[in-house]
């Protein structure tokens, strides 16, 4: 246990980066820290926002917050929480939990809970049901969206056809409907989560106290499902593998291809080659529309954006598939080891009541854990993917017009102030004089570009305010982990060997290896075969490449991300959430991964150079 | 009484036979039974101890003089537990005793001049209190057969201590079903040797098996002379969730000349590297869980890796500190699964 005296700053000691002011504040008021947030307890997401905000990006922790707290507060009730506040200084993004701590009003919203809470468990499947129809017809709401243009002259159709609208007011529409749907999304993404996280981790509660040291890995192993929506593009690249054998076009991909001299060629070739991109563009609509990232940064961008993860899994693919090797994922003999695992763990339990608990929790984990895992599809990487990619249209279409130099300059604007340029726009397009933004914003931005790099470079407290006794919070402790004890650890954080990171122990192995430290996906064609990825944030698209690397470290992640399971799959030695490893090791540096104690060591200081 | 009677090979013994080979050697006969490799061996019967005992009686008593003792007496008991010790270890054996063990002994090494390891084997269930199994004798590195049976004799005159009388005298233990068998076993020339419990000896969890062992032989450890190497594993599903590795400064070997055990100081590179691979964490894991299978309860196992790296089994005894303990339900039973998540939705109880 740390010192008494330690202790986290007050959201009032921290003060601005000099020369960053203007940018921090044009971050919306209701989300600067306030003198009020002094008795409150907050603490950084960096398991979301790891790196300083653009200004459009914070719609992202808006929209969620948003649904996050509505679920919690009024739609399900929880009986001792409520919703999220968010704050931002220095472009990161503080959060702090609401509890209820009045033993009537528990009592009150306890009941209001379990008729609420209950019919969804209840009714789990055929509400899930519902929810992917909903969000299919929002998926396709949004692809329906017409790309943001302006014609000189309206085409004659608008008159022959009457239609009384110009094309200026498509702008505000679109727009509008745009963020609407984000907004909504984010309802749908919170309508089961803390439901479903719930349920497993009532079964995750029961596991540890009947095995006191039983691995978070060894639990969530026991629950992770083997059918989700976001285990499928991995698998579609392996499709396009076996087809490229099965057309005898295999010899066009090999590693260090130029992506489109490969689907040029592929064209060319006509016959097989059309027909396997034929099969290209079945599996990018919709499997590739995955993010490399989790979705929450505009630069995030998805397969689909950009080809290179897959194409830079497909040599390696095709190499197995000619040797006669299998490269299916092998579901039913995970399900069957899975079922093995839980038939093990039951019987160690000592008495008849507990297997019959134990046997009804892992039924209610089973039954939600579907949604837990399949929503990212949908939710993060699909849907997030189109948000991003339209505002990305009203950027090329603000750069057209002169409001800034590139079109991702839009993400430097605030979603409010995105709206206002926009009827910028449309009022001087209409007057047919010049629009004010291009004089207005170019400075702005190169402000906020600025303010973006000097708080990369510059860290934050994990925590700020009044430590609270215990942490009793179920959203912060299901979906950030954050306990009274992590908190004791971030205090002491320095305290322990330097050369040493800890994170969740993802998949047990112990491997030595250089580390490669890839910060984008256009890296990725760095990795040798044998090299350890270091990265911020691993989810299963970043599976196609485990065939070639021997451990994995990221910054962001537990033990239950789907990243972990990939992982385990591929018996690939892992350590997830570091939080820092990005940072600590550098490019080149051999290092140490223990998979099976959520350790990364660094072996020496100085990178050496490759052998390549 | 025939001379078979007095030596039982463990590959004919179960853990039935426990009232005449003691605890230790039908544990061995039921490991080897259940197809666990353990260093080939015999145990040299209560018959043969009762032979030897009536042999005693026949010159002059000995379970009456024990009885008479008083506990609080212990000058009186010091003075019995000499002369008996004395008698146990010098009259001469009865004559189908001494050669069914020489016999045995010849088959075991096949007068190859291997060495064996010489263990009392305590018949009774108290005996495997702590308090009382360690008043046991162990004698590690015998080199023949004639020092065979004087180790066999030490460990029957154990009997007779100190410590062991007044035991059975405080709690009143008849002397008439007294009796002790004694294992004679190939010696492990052990590279590595320790302990493996089945769950964990701090939390009692059953889904981990801790192991501890060092370099040389596993009296090392079993003795705490040498802070051992100690791993946490899943029981399961084989994850190491801990590795400590020790300054291991000695190991113990055997006496460059003649028998018994010496301490040996380490190299610097030797004594804190780790004794065990991780393919022999997982061996360990595999034999373990085989054994508590076996037995359907958590054990204590003694272990060694030989020389040419065969992984052997010394011993497994039920563990007991946990399992006396009585077991409440984790979490309160309930119709209603839902019910259940309020631990996580309902706040702190």
């Amino acid at each position: 246990m740390s010192q008494p005296t330690k202790g986290f700053p007050l959201p009032s000691s921290l003060k601005v980066v000099p020369g960053t002011e203007a940018a921090q504040a044009a971050y919306p008021y209701y989300i600067q820290f306030n003198p009020g947030d002094d008795e409150r307890f907050w603490f950084y997401n960096s398991m979301h926002f790891p790196e300083p905000m653009h200004h459009f990006d914070m719609v992202t922790a808006e929209a969620a917050y948003c649904a996050l707290g509505s679920f919690n507060t009024r739609v399900h009730v929880l009986p001792t929480t409520k919703g999220i506040d968010h704050r931002i200084i220095n472009g990161r993004v503080f959060i702090g939990g609401v509890a209820v701590t009045d033993p009537a009003e528990i009592e009150a919203r306890t009941k209001e809970f379990q008729q609420r809470a209950f019919y969804y468990y209840e009714h789990w499947e055929t509400l899930y049901d519902q929810w992917k129809e909903k969000m299919k017809a929002l998926i396709a709401d949004a692809q329906a969206l017409p790309k943001p243009s302006l014609p000189d002259l309206e085409p004659i159709e608008t008159t022959h056809t009457g239609k009384g609208v110009a094309a200026n007011h498509a702008l505000i529409d679109t727009y509008r409907k745009t963020l609407e749907g984000y907004f909504r999304m984010w309802h749908h993404h919170f309508e089961f989560l803390l439901l479903g996280y719930g349920a497993y981790l009532t079964f995750f509660d029961f596991c540890k106290k009947a095995f006191p040291e039983i691995s978070d890995q060894a639990i969530s192993r026991m629950v992770a499902g083997m059918e989700a929506e976001i285990f499928r593009p991995d698998e579609e690249v392996k499709r396009l593998a076996r087809r490229a054998v099965e057309l005898g076009v295999d010899d066009k991909f090999h590693d260090n291809m130029v992506i489109d001299d490969v689907l040029a060629a592929l064209d060319q070739l006509g016959g097989a080659g059309k027909e396997w991109l034929k099969d290209l563009e079945t599996s990018r609509n919709p499997w590739f529309n995955v993010n490399v990232g989790d979705g929450f940064y505009h630069y995030h961008r998805s397969w689909n954006d950009d080809l290179s993860m897959p194409f830079a899994a497909l040599p390696g693919y095709i190499a197995k598939v000619k040797a006669g090797q299998s490269i299916e994922r092998p579901t039913e003999k995970l399900i069957e080891e899975r079922e093995q695992l839980v038939a093990d763990y039951r019987e160690l339990l000592d008495t008849d009541e507990d297997r019959a608990t134990y046997d009804q929790l892992i039924t209610l984990a089973h039954r939600v854990f579907p949604y837990v895992e399949g929503h990212k599809f949908y939710c993060e990487h699909w849907y997030t993917n189109l948000f991003f990619n339209k505002i990305r249209e009203y950027g090329e279409l603000l750069a057209a017009h002169g409001f800034f130099a590139e079109p991702a300059d839009v993400f430097h604007l605030t979603h409010y102030e995105l709206e206002s340029a926009i009827i910028d726009l449309m009022l001087t397009w209409s007057s047919g004089s010049q629009p004010i933004g291009p004089q207005h914003w170019p400075a702005k931005i190169a402000e906020r570009k600025a303010a973006i790099k000097i708080w990369a470079e510059h860290t934050v407290p994990p925590a700020l305010g009044q430590v609270p006794d215990v942490i009793d919070d179920p959203a912060i402790v299901m979906l950030w982990g954050i306990t009274r004890e992590s908190l004791d650890a971030w205090l002491s954080e320095g305290e322990g060997p330097s050369n040493e990171l800890k994170g969740f122990a993802a998949c047990q192995g112990v491997v030595e290896g250089t580390a490669r430290v890839v910060k984008s996906v256009e890296e990725i064609s760095r990795l040798q075969q044998g090299d350890i990825l270091v990265c911020q944030v691993t989810n299963p698209t970043w599976a196609p490449i485990f065939q070639k690397i021997s451990a994995a470290v990221s910054d962001i992640g537990g033990s239950m991300s789907h990243m972990a399971i990939v992982a385990r799959e591929y018996e690939l030695p892992a350590v997830v959430g570091t939080g820092s490893a990005t940072q600590r090791i550098k490019d080149g540096q051999r290092i140490r991964v223990d998979g099976g104690r959520g350790i990364v060591t660094i072996l020496e200081d100085e990178p050496v150079l490759e052998n390549a | 009484m025939t001379e078979t009677d007095a030596i039982g090979w463990f590959a004919d013994l179960r853990i039935d036979d426990r009232p005449t080979v003691g605890g230790k050697g039908a544990s061995l006969g039921e490991l080897t039974h259940a197809g666990i490799a353990v260093p080939p061996g015999f145990v040299v019967t209560t018959h043969a101890f009762e032979l030897f005992l009536k042999a005693l009686e026949q010159a002059s008593p000995v379970r009456a003089l024990v009885e008479a003792l008083d506990p609080a007496d212990l000058d009186a008991v010091t003075a019995l537990s000499r002369a008996l010790r004395t008698r146990v270890e010098q009259e001469p054996l009865p004559q189908p005793v001494e050669r069914a063990i020489l016999d045995a002994h010849a088959r075991l090494t096949g007068d190859s001049g291997a060495t064996v390891a010489v263990r009392s084997s305590a018949t009774t269930e108290d005996a495997e209190d702590a308090s009382f199994a360690g008043l046991q004798d162990t004698f590690l590195w015998v080199l023949d057969a004639q020092d065979t049976v004087r180790r066999v004799r030490e460990c029957w005159g154990s009997l007779y201590s100190v410590e062991s009388m007044t035991y059975r005298r405080k709690h009143g233990l008849p002397e008439d079903g007294v009796a002790m068998a004694v294992v004679v076993q190939s010696m492990v020339d052990a590279r590595t040797a320790g302990v493996m419990f089945t769950r964990s000896p701090t939390t009692g969890d059953k889904s981990v098996i801790t192991i501890e062992g060092a370099w040389g032989l596993g009296s090392a450890v079993v003795s705490g002379e040498v802070t051992p190497d100690r791993w946490v594993i899943g029981k399961i599903t084989g994850e190491i969730s801990t590795r400590e590795i020790s300054d291991k400064h000695i190991r113990q070997v055997p006496a460059p000349h003649g028998g018994g055990i010496v301490d040996e100081d380490l190299p610097a590179d030797l004594r804190t590297a780790p004794c065990l691979s991780d393919e022999e964490l997982q061996a360990l894991r595999a034999v373990g869980r085989q054994v508590e299978k076996h037995y359907g309860r958590p054990q204590d196992i003694e272990w060694a890796i030989d020389k040419s790296g065969t992984l052997l089994l010394l011993q497994s005894r039920p563990e007991t500190v946990w399992s006396a303990k009585a077991q409440a339900p984790v979490a309160a039973p309930t119709t209603d699964p839902l019910k259940h998540v309020m631990t996580i939705f309902g706040g702190r109880k």
